[in-house]
């Protein structure tokens, strides 16, 4: 096996795109270390990614932000703008193993681990957030919810990578969370995931809304049906309940060890309530 | 011979305080030397072949492959250990069988469980190692498998040895089954108590296996000489029985062996039976080189024993004013893939915190496709009592009486006669139970969808075998070389307390060292909570005998008889004003001249001590249950023990709140989970949950001190008592809370949610 550590973009993709399928890219290594050491995983080429500068840095962009894809969870958490700005993201990210993986932890490995139960992604996709794309062809751009396509599969193509995602301006009174459920209450892995990101009107009405469950399918879902419960309600507790309702419908789950499915679909529509409550209470603190 | 030391009351200078461990600093800096720290020159990596089937003929085994591979050294299989007889022999509180040893370390006609090992391999790295196992070539036959204790019961169960028979049923049946064993225990006459009760109570409990959770895998290194002798270094609760053991399988003489324990990173009772160990020893032997196994942590869960999971069925009779008239118990316990399941001693913990004239237990040690159970903290006593105190606390609830008060009513004391043999001496169940009650918790407010729940425990505690040898250096200072493992944290400490109490001297002049099986007599395993009891008594012997040592010493040098010579304070003195006066002596004094005086000195035990007491507790746990989700938060926990005497508190306490942390993992989370093909879906501690420090509350702790008469100072043993009432504990609590009795453990989310909606008591 072979370890490169490419100062450049253009390397990086050539060092991929020339492997025939065989390299893969090393961000904090924390998903595929371990997948290494089980023998889940036995590339033939590691490309470590945290010497581009481009895919470090975290600044604000269009009025947004832009966050490099190996940006590492302790330093999105200590970042207090983004954190103020998207505090639903932080939860997602802080939910991510101890302080010393979050440490080497990034959202661009958690998105191309492709788990159903990544923790940051809900959160991403509630967010409205997009990711570049790099690789021999270029550059591109796809929202977060196209990347992943089932458990381990994504849509990127040979010599690809996740360059950077850009969250998009905030409006005002806007608010996001997001709240899993684990047996255990930390070193877990989510059996149900819900992100909701909501704006209020002047008043106190919801006129935008983006709802996201983890964990519930072979991938994270976008859930519109659960955000049109919001939509034009005061957030009330009978939007709420249609939210549930919603979120618990839009569930493919599978029986596993984890969980059965008519529990995560209950869970579901609990989690997304809980979730919309406490983004609805960020976004009446936001003015 | 057996050994008992009376209790003395005295007063006390060490034993009773908080110093800082002998082995913390090493622990806490990573010095601290634990199984796989252990290395030799020109080592060897051995890693063994397991079974992918839950059940299967293993029809051949072609290694030809494997050994032909660049830098493969040695292949076991189950060519290269010996048929054994059936012979039954104790480890801990277990009894094994060789016939079973030497087959479940290497599968031979048939492998029983997935993980089974068939073939080990020695070679120059792990992934050459690891490319061997790929090519050894195993045809299996797969056989149908039984996972569930109540389906293994069934007459037409899949059979796991076509040879047994039920013991303990007469006449001896005429088929084979997997019920290895039928016990039965009791007193008085239950249908007559029956007969008296107002209210009778009944309810079935199931529950899984359980992992002790400890944290280093099983890892060893073994080292075979051309002249025949064999070292091991390994991970063990007990160096003695290993290399018993290995010397039975390997046909080898016990003397030949010698077994150097490492630092223990946990054991529980996980830790008192050989896997690797005659594997890499074999390999040893076969490759002319040294060979080193380390588990990874899936083959800790595949292929070690956990505590088994059972199916028990309690009913209890009681008056209206709250007498229990009777109780009987039904408890079918999974072994694994041999017998020996901790049944009796579950059949015996059942009940044994009351007085009852009526009583009958059965038990039932059921093989099935699983890993051969090990010993776990009072091992079989929390399944047990998961049922029994379920069914007090729904009794007590049923006659409006409060659930301490009701336990009082009916509490065991000082000559109570249990239903399996002995009467009970002195012991301090009523004080935990009072002790409780006091207890600023017990009255505490409870929120919404709070609840309280209270469950006590028993156990027996043991002694047996036990040396060791105090060697008084030539400075005054001293070596304490000990036969038990501090397997618990703590023994090291106590035991050097012990010592320096009995000599009058500080406790940094006595170092604590573990000794191999070539520097001490043999030892029995440390289990049943004896490391303080039993290796304690050890320790007083010894400096006793040390002591004795010493008066004569000087009554020689001062030429005074030896009855006026008397050891006080650190030093040799006249014993009174009555004696022959002479000029007192330290033991600083007495080392510096003892070579030239007849020798050096040391004290030494060779005991089997006797007298262990009977440990009780009664915890106390609030839980505030989720009604959307099914999850249960642990609010508060308080855990009363009585222990004799906590020679050490601070470590007592810490095995009162580990016992009941580990209790709380087995009531909310843990268990094994396997698939419909037999297969463990959970090898790792991602999806086998034992708790994380952020699930747990403080855990109060209450030591009540009830002196065991036959410890001189008064110790009962500590460690096994505090895990046995917390699953009953928090079941009784979720009750509280919601109204809804749980009795399939683990109480885990989706189990409690549905729980929960089938008696209408969910919501959202
Ligand atoms: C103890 C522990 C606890 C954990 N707890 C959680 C948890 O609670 N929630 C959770 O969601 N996860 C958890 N994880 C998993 C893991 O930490 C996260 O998924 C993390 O975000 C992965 O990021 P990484 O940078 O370490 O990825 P890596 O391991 O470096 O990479 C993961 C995968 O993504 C690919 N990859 C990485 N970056 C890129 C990129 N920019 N472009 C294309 N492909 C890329 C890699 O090739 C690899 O296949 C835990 C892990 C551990 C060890």
């Amino acid at each position: 096996m072979r370890y490169e550590a490419p100062k450049t973009l253009e390397q990086a993709i050539a060092l991929l795109a020339g492997a025939n399928g065989r390299a893969r890219v090393l961000a904090g290594g924390t998903d595929l270390v371990i997948q290494m050491r089980s023998g889940r995983a036995e590339p033939e080429l590691l490309v470590d990614i945290k010497g581009i500068p481009e895919l470090r840095s975290l600044a604000a962009e269009a009025g947004g932000y832009r966050v490099g894809a190996a940006v590492t969870c302790m330093e999105l958490i200590e970042h207090a703008a983004f954190a103020k700005a998207w505090p639903g993201i932080i939860d997602g990210v802080k939910y991510i193993g101890s302080i010393q993986v979050k440490g080497r932890a990034t959202m661009g490995g958690n998105l191309c681990n492709a788990s159903p139960a990544a923790d940051s992604v809900p959160a991403l996709i509630a967010a409205g957030a997009i990711a570049c794309i790099a690789g021999p062809k270029g550059r591109r751009e796809a929202p977060v919810e196209e990347v992943v396509t089932g458990p381990g599969k994504t849509t990127l193509a040979g010599g690809e990578l996740v360059l950077s995602f850009l969250l998009p301006r905030r409006q005002p009174r806007s608010g996001d969370a997001y709240l899993r459920f684990t047996p255990r209450s930390e070193m877990d892995i989510a059996v149900v995931g819900a992100g909701v990101n909501l704006t209020l009107g002047a008043k106190g009405v919801c006129s935008a809304a983006r709802v996201s469950l983890g964990a519930v399918a072979a991938r994270a879902l976008l859930v519109p049906e659960a955000a049109a419960a919001l939509l034009g309600s005061k957030v009330d507790a009978a939007a709420l309940e249609r939210l549930a309702a919603a979120a618990s419908a839009a569930c493919r789950p599978i029986d596993d060890k984890r969980g059965t499915k008519e529990f995560r679909i209950k869970v579901a529509g609990v989690m997304a309530r809980r979730a919309a409550a406490i983004a609805l209470e960020r976004a009446r603190g936001q003015n | 011979m057996s050994t008992t030391l009376k209790y003395e009351e005295k007063q006390l200078k060490i034993v009773g305080t908080r110093p800082a461990r002998p082995d913390g600093v090493d622990k806490v800096t990573g010095r601290a030397r634990f199984g796989a720290d252990y290395n030799l020159p020109g080592q060897l990596i051995g890693k063994a072949l397991r079974s992918p089937h839950a059940h299967a003929r293993i029809v051949s085994i072609d290694v030809s492959a494997a050994l032909a591979l660049p830098g493969v050294k040695a292949v076991v299989t189950r060519d290269d250990f010996a048929e054994m007889p059936d012979e039954m022999a104790p480890v801990g509180e277990l009894m094994i069988n060789f016939r079973d040893v030497t087959r479940n370390m290497m599968a031979r006609e048939k492998v029983l469980y997935d993980g089974h090992p068939l073939a080990a391999v020695a070679a120059t790295s792990e992934s050459v190692a690891r490319a061997a196992l790929a090519l050894i070539k195993v045809e299996y036959e797969v056989l149908p498998h039984v996972i569930d204790v109540v389906e293994a019961m069934r007459p037409d169960a899949p059979l796991l040895n076509e040879n047994q028979y039920t013991q303990g049923v007469k006449p001896k049946p005429e088929r084979p089954s997997n019920i290895a064993k039928r016990l039965e225990f009791g007193r008085g006459d239950v249908a007559a108590g029956f007969a008296q009760a107002d209210v009778i109570v009944e309810r079935e409990f199931n529950t899984k296996p359980v992992h002790q959770g400890y944290i280093e895998p099983q890892a060893c290194l073994a080292s075979y000489s051309a002249d025949g002798q064999a070292e091991l270094w390994t991970a063990t609760q007990g160096q003695f029985v290993f290399r018993a053991q290995c010397a039975k399988v390997l046909q080898m003489d016990v003397s030949k062996i010698r077994v150097t324990p490492t630092e223990i990173g946990g054991g529980f009772g996980g830790k008192n039976n050989i896997y690797n160990e005659p594997l890499a020893i074999a390999l040893s032997r076969k490759s002319n080189r040294p060979v080193k196994m380390v588990m990874t942590r899936e083959e800790v869960f595949r292929a070690t024993g956990p505590t088994p999971g059972a199916n028990v069925r309690v009913k209890l009779g009681a008056t209206r004013d709250g007498r229990i008239t009777a109780a009987e118990a039904v408890l079918n316990f999974q072994a694994g893939a041999f017998p020996g399941s901790p049944v009796n001693q579950a059949s015996m913990c059942a009940f044994t915190r009351y007085d009852l004239a009526n009583v009958h237990v059965v038990g039932n040690d059921v093989v099935v496709n699983r890993p051969k159970v090990a010993a776990y903290r009072a091992p079989g006593a929390p399944i047990a009592v998961l049922g029994v105190e379920s069914v007090i606390d729904e009794m007590a609830k049923k006659l409006g009486i409060d659930p301490i008060e009701f336990r009082l009513k009916n509490a065991a004391k000082e000559g109570t006669q249990t239903y399996y043999g002995p009467k009970l001496g002195p012991i301090g169940y009523v004080q935990t139970l009072e002790a409780a009650r006091a207890h600023a918790h017990y009255r505490a407010p409870l929120g919404p969808n709070q609840g309280r729940g209270v469950a006590t425990g028993f156990w027996f505690n043991i002694g047996n075998e036990t040396t060791c040898s105090l060697n008084l250096q030539e400075d005054g200072s001293l070596t304490l070389l000990l036969g038990v493992i501090d397997v618990a944290g703590g023994s090291r400490a106590s035991l050097s307390m012990m010592v320096a109490e009995e000599l009058g001297i500080e406790l940094d002049r006595v170092r604590p060292v573990i000794g191999d099986t070539s520097s001490l007599g043999f030892n029995f395993l440390t289990a049943g909570s004896r490391g303080t009891f039993a290796g304690g008594m050890a320790a007083v012997v010894a400096a006793r005998n040390l002591i004795e040592k010493m008066r004569q010493r000087v009554a020689k040098v001062r030429e005074v008889p030896v009855e006026a010579v008397a050891w006080k304070d650190g030093r040799a003195q006249p014993a009174d004003a009555s004696v022959a006066q002479f000029e007192p002596m330290t033991l600083t004094e007495l080392a510096r001249m003892g070579g030239k005086t007849g020798g050096t000195m040391a004290g030494h035990a060779e005991i089997n001590a006797q007298g262990a007491g009977p440990g009780f507790g009664t915890h106390i746990v609030d839980v505030e249950v989720d009604r959307e989700t099914g999850a249960v938060k642990i609010l508060r926990y308080t855990v009363v023990q009585d222990v004799g005497k906590a020679i050490h508190p601070a470590y007592v306490e810490g095995q009162m709140q580990g016992g009941a942390t580990q209790g709380i993992g087995w009531a909310l989370n843990e268990e094994y989970v396997y698939g419909a093909d037999g297969i463990l879906q959970n090898p790792g501690f991602l999806d086998y949950r034992v708790p994380v420090a952020s699930d747990l509350p403080h855990i109060d702790t209450v030591i009540v001190e009830v002196p065991n008469p036959n410890h001189p100072y008064g110790v009962r043993g500590c460690g096994e008592v505090p895990i046995i009432a917390p699953m009953a504990a928090i079941a009784n609590a979720i009750e509280n809370a919601t109204g809804v009795r749980l009795t399939q453990q683990p109480f885990s989310p989706p189990r409690v949610l549905k729980a929960l909606e089938g008696a209408g008591k969910a919501q959202g």
